[in-house]
């Protein structure tokens, strides 16, 4: 097996309880000794896996919107990076939250009693906010009926879902 | 421009709201958390652009209908102690008491509203109310937000709601809370299960001053936690029905300790208006507690009615600010316990000795007995 940060033979394996979740990393001694593994004091694993290890694993699936400095993601709005959420837990800006999704999925989890807003909105936002809705719901129409092949069906959906985002 | 002795002078609409339907539930209080699109939180935001957002919120909010002639200060223009007073008033929390330059407190001339502004949000606005009312609370709130929406930005993604500094917010951005007062359930040892209970279906149990406090004075806020993935109606209606089951479980406490027990509950109540009649020196902490009592005896009949109101003044007129605000010059915890009770003696000088009270209730009772049979 091989180190999760270069391309050396793995001999250090850890396994943590982050989030959650079982995390594991696995690592050349080079590295382990570089990001102070053999130091058990100093070492969080879970720094590691919000921070550089994820980088190095998600840092191609960067979207436009996201600009990054040094390798590191960042709020092209507010200059809020990633260092930054991982060590306050707290957001930037409202423009964060696009920029970060990826690392707030797992804040997420376990916190609220569901995962998507119900309840009041802004009146501007009102009609983009029920066609956002009624998207969701065609989408999710649409795949259960590609995943059942009833295609006669799914053509129909595909025809609103697309005059639907023409509007917006 | 009202003045901050002018805003602290009475005592608030909702401290005075008396006898509610439930005795035990002192105040309900509803709480919003909304931000500006297109500007950094106040948290990140670099000083001039916390003053810039102040620059635009400040005047928005003076501007509502509700926040005419209404108390308007940056945190900055305020001292320590005047601070602490809107702490312990519940006006503004205690993060927002740690600002100075660049935040602003907005409160309405009988302390029903008040938005912080710059504080962990760009906006955080509360209404209080005197009893179980949270929706009535949530009505009127709801209505000063729409009325600030129709001129602000406000940071929304249609997924995750409305945008806040903290994920714990998301959503709705509505905290929804009732401080309950429960002395026959602390008395009768049916705290710890019930409080248990009310964690258990994912509600916040705190102090008196929330998050981190400790509950003094049988005093205890409860609070929604959840604020993603379901609507503020459905929220508030749940924490209303846990809440008067709660009220109702303490009635009947009282109830029961009335009928199991009525000496312990004459002597408690007894002890605490005997030491808050002629003590001199008192801390806070006793002062609360026996202040409980007192109250209990208002809700059970000791003392009159109007009791009760006196007990949620005091409550508010013994803590350490308002000490320091009243006596006007810096004081030492022994100065402040001086001045705690001699604020209690002058308070409750006219009240009548419980036993008198009872005594003249029952005479009155055989009294009206005897000399209406046609009653029965």
């Amino acid at each position: 097996m091989n180190c999760d940060y270069c391309e050396s033979k793995a001999t250090v394996f850890l396994t943590q309880l982050a989030e959650g979740q079982m995390k594991k990393v696995c690592l050349c001694e080079r590295c382990a000794k570089e990001r102070g593994v053999t130091d058990p004091t100093g070492f969080s694993l879970a720094d590691m896996l919000l921070g550089k290890f994820e980088k190095a694993t998600t840092g191609t699936t960067f979207r436009g919107k996201e600009r990054s400095v040094g390798g590191a993601k960042v709020c092209p709005e507010c200059g809020f990076t990633i260092d930054d959420l991982r060590k306050v837990r707290r957001f930037g800006c409202g423009n964060c939250y696009t920029v970060f999704s990826e690392e707030l999925a797992p804040m997420l989890r376990g916190m609220h009693k569901g995962l998507s807003h119900i309840g009041k909105v802004p009146e501007g936002l009102m009609e983009s906010h029920t066609r956002h809705q009624r998207l969701e719901e065609l989408r999710k129409k649409l795949e259960q009926a590609i995943a059942s092949e009833s295609y006669e069906i799914a053509a129909g959906l595909r025809d609103e879902i697309q005059t639907l985002d023409e509007v917006s | 421009m009202m003045r901050f002795s002018t805003l602290i002078r009475h005592p608030a609409d909702w401290m005075t709201g008396g006898q509610t339907e439930h005795g035990a539930v002192l105040t309900s209080r509803i709480r919003f958390a909304r931000n500006l699109r297109g500007h950094s939180f106040p948290g990140w935001a670099k000083r001039e652009e916390r003053a810039e957002t102040l620059a635009v919120l400040r005047p928005a909010v003076e501007e509502l209908s509700a926040m005419k002639d209404a108390f308007s200060r940056e945190l900055g223009d305020l001292t320590p102690v005047q601070k602490q007073v809107l702490v312990e008033r519940h006006l503004i929390s205690r993060e927002h008491a740690a600002r100075s330059e660049g935040s602003a407190a907005v409160i309405e001339r009988r302390q029903s509203f008040s938005i912080m502004i710059n504080e962990e949000d760009h906006l955080r606005m509360q209404a209080i109310r005197s009893g179980l009312r949270l929706s009535e609370a949530f009505e009127s709130l709801s209505s000063l937000d729409s009325e600030l929406e129709a001129k602000l930005d406000y940071a929304f993604d249609p997924t995750l709601g409305y945008l806040t500094t903290c994920p714990t917010n998301l959503g709705t951005g509505l905290r929804a809370s009732a401080m309950l007062h429960l002395p026959g359930l602390v008395l009768s040892d049916q705290i710890g299960p019930v409080l248990q209970a009310v964690a258990k279906i994912g509600l916040a149990v705190r102090g008196l001053y929330g998050e981190g406090t400790e509950s003094l004075g049988n005093l205890y806020q409860m609070s929604n936690q959840s604020t993603l993935g379901e609507s503020e109606e459905t929220i508030i209606a749940r924490l209303e029905r846990v809440i008067a089951q709660v009220a109702g479980h303490e009635l009947n406490a009282r109830d029961k300790l009335m009928e199991d027990d009525p000496q312990m509950v004459a002597d408690k109540i007894g002890r605490a208006y005997g030491v808050l009649r002629y003590a001199h020196l008192i801390d806070s902490k006793e002062a609360l507690n026996h202040l409980s009592l007192l109250r209990l005896g208002g809700n059970l009949g000791f003392f009159s009615a109007e009791t009760v109101t006196l007990c949620d003044t005091l409550l508010m007129d013994i803590q350490q600010a308002h000490l320091q605000l009243h006596a006007g010059i810096k004081l030492s915890p022994d100065h402040r316990d001086t001045i705690r009770a001699e604020i209690m003696r002058s308070r409750l000088q006219s009240l009548e000795s419980p036993d008198k009270h009872t005594h003249n209730k029952e005479e009155t009772d055989r009294f009206t007995e005897g000399d209406n049979p046609q009653n029965e």
